[in-house]
């Protein structure tokens, strides 16, 4: 049964094109579903750029809701993932070019053909969200330790339920576990206890995000990127799986550690920076 | 407090005040978020009221605001006029 999923936050740069790319590139990773990426960001795409697919677009989004060209012929096919299919925003129009009706024919047309349906929302709480969320059937809200961020994810849930949507999944996004040690950033149960939402997972802070998005390759296939793992755990409990919430700890140094850093050699590491992040 | 202050060691972390940001901004972005909201307080106030009293139901005036807790601080507050007309005679428990 295939399922449509909005991957929306309200406010801007928490990370939703970014969430979009990597669930999408596990979840055909994981289990070879069908996978189709919109980008509904219309006016500003970005989800082109961070799936490296900016060179190969003909046709968009707003072409295939006018009628200009066939929906087939808008999709652009990631020849790196096996069954992962883009559907681009246009470029140069705005939010108003396409209505929510149109979204919801859209949805239901790509619902035919794949698995799942991941729609990457605009940010704002206009046009352009309630054209994203029109056709969703479940909704995943990204949001970062901000207050900003946590306040207008929470607006989002509101205007959600009053959408009639049950149930949204929560993503914490650039979490940083140094910070969070010493009590300067908000922990996952402070964010769960003032959302009141399901988590669906925490991504910690990432320097391979920066370096996956320069080259245009989601970091849920590198195997050494913690954010890529906190990815392709995010993927396994939307397929289902009981893939249990990690604490995030810092490892110690061991003593022989101390030692190798004394000496200004590098310390050998569990998969990067002397920490266990498990998410 | 003061004795861990002068050592620049504060007792509330930046985490903390930020929870306790949030929380109270959200109480009044949950409430605007739905225009009926106070509608249905102010309904269930009436009913409650109107047992022990009458009550001029056109000249109650009910919002959600804020009240100064103490110099710094503000927190939200219901805040509900409600004009009586006459105490109802109800035994003394």
């Amino acid at each position: 049964m295939s399922q449509v999923l909005v991957i929306t936050s309200g406010k801007g740069g928490v990370g939703k094109t970014t969430t979009t790319a990597n669930i999408g590139t596990g979840l055909a990773l994981y289990k070879h579903r069908k996978v189709v990426m919109v980008d509904a960001d219309i006016g500003l795409r970005n989800l082109d750029v961070v799936m490296g697919l900016e060179n190969r677009i003909v046709y968009d989004l707003v072409d295939v809701t006018h009628g200009m060209c066939r929906l087939k012929q808008a999709l652009i096919k990631d020849k790196r993932f096996e069954n992962l299919y883009l559907l681009p925003a246009a470029q140069t129009k705005d939010k108003t070019a396409v209505t929510p009706d149109q979204m919801k024919k859209l949805c239901e047309d790509l619902r035919k053909e794949f698995d799942y349906v991941l729609i990457d929302c605009p940010a704002g709480i206009e046009q352009g969200f309630k054209n994203a969320i029109a056709g969703a059937d479940r909704a995943i809200i990204v949001t970062t330790p901000e207050v900003s961020a946590v306040r207008d994810a929470d607006r989002i849930v509101g205007l959600l339920e009053a959408s009639g949507f049950e149930e949204p999944k929560l993503i914490i996004n650039r979490i940083r576990p140094d910070m969070v040690k010493r009590g300067d950033m908000m922990n996952i149960d402070d964010m769960i206890d003032i959302l009141a939402i399901e988590l669906l997972g925490v991504v910690p802070e990432d320097e391979k995000i920066v370096i996956s998005t320069n080259r245009g390759e989601p970091a849920v296939a590198d195997e050494y990127s913690r954010a890529g793992q906190a990815y392709r755990n995010i993927t396994r409990r939307i397929e289902g799986e009981d893939v249990p919430l990690m604490t995030i700890e810092e490892v110690e140094p061991t003593f022989m550690d101390k030692l190798r850093m004394f000496f200004g050699l590098k310390a050998r590491r569990v998969k990067g920076e002397g920490a266990r992040w498990t998410f | 407090m003061d004795f861990l202050k002068i050592f620049g060691r504060e007792d509330v972390t930046s985490k903390d005040i930020a929870k306790e940001r949030l929380r109270l901004i959200l109480v009044h972005d949950r409430a605007n978020v739905s225009p009926k909201f106070l509608e249905m307080i102010k309904g269930q106030l009436i009913n409650i009221v109107s047992d022990y009293m009458e009550i001029e139901e056109e000249g109650m005036d009910i919002k959600l605001t804020r009240i100064k807790k103490d110099e710094e601080t503000t927190v939200p507050a219901l805040v509900a006029n409600i004009p009586i007309r006459r105490m109802k005679h109800l035994a003394k428990i």
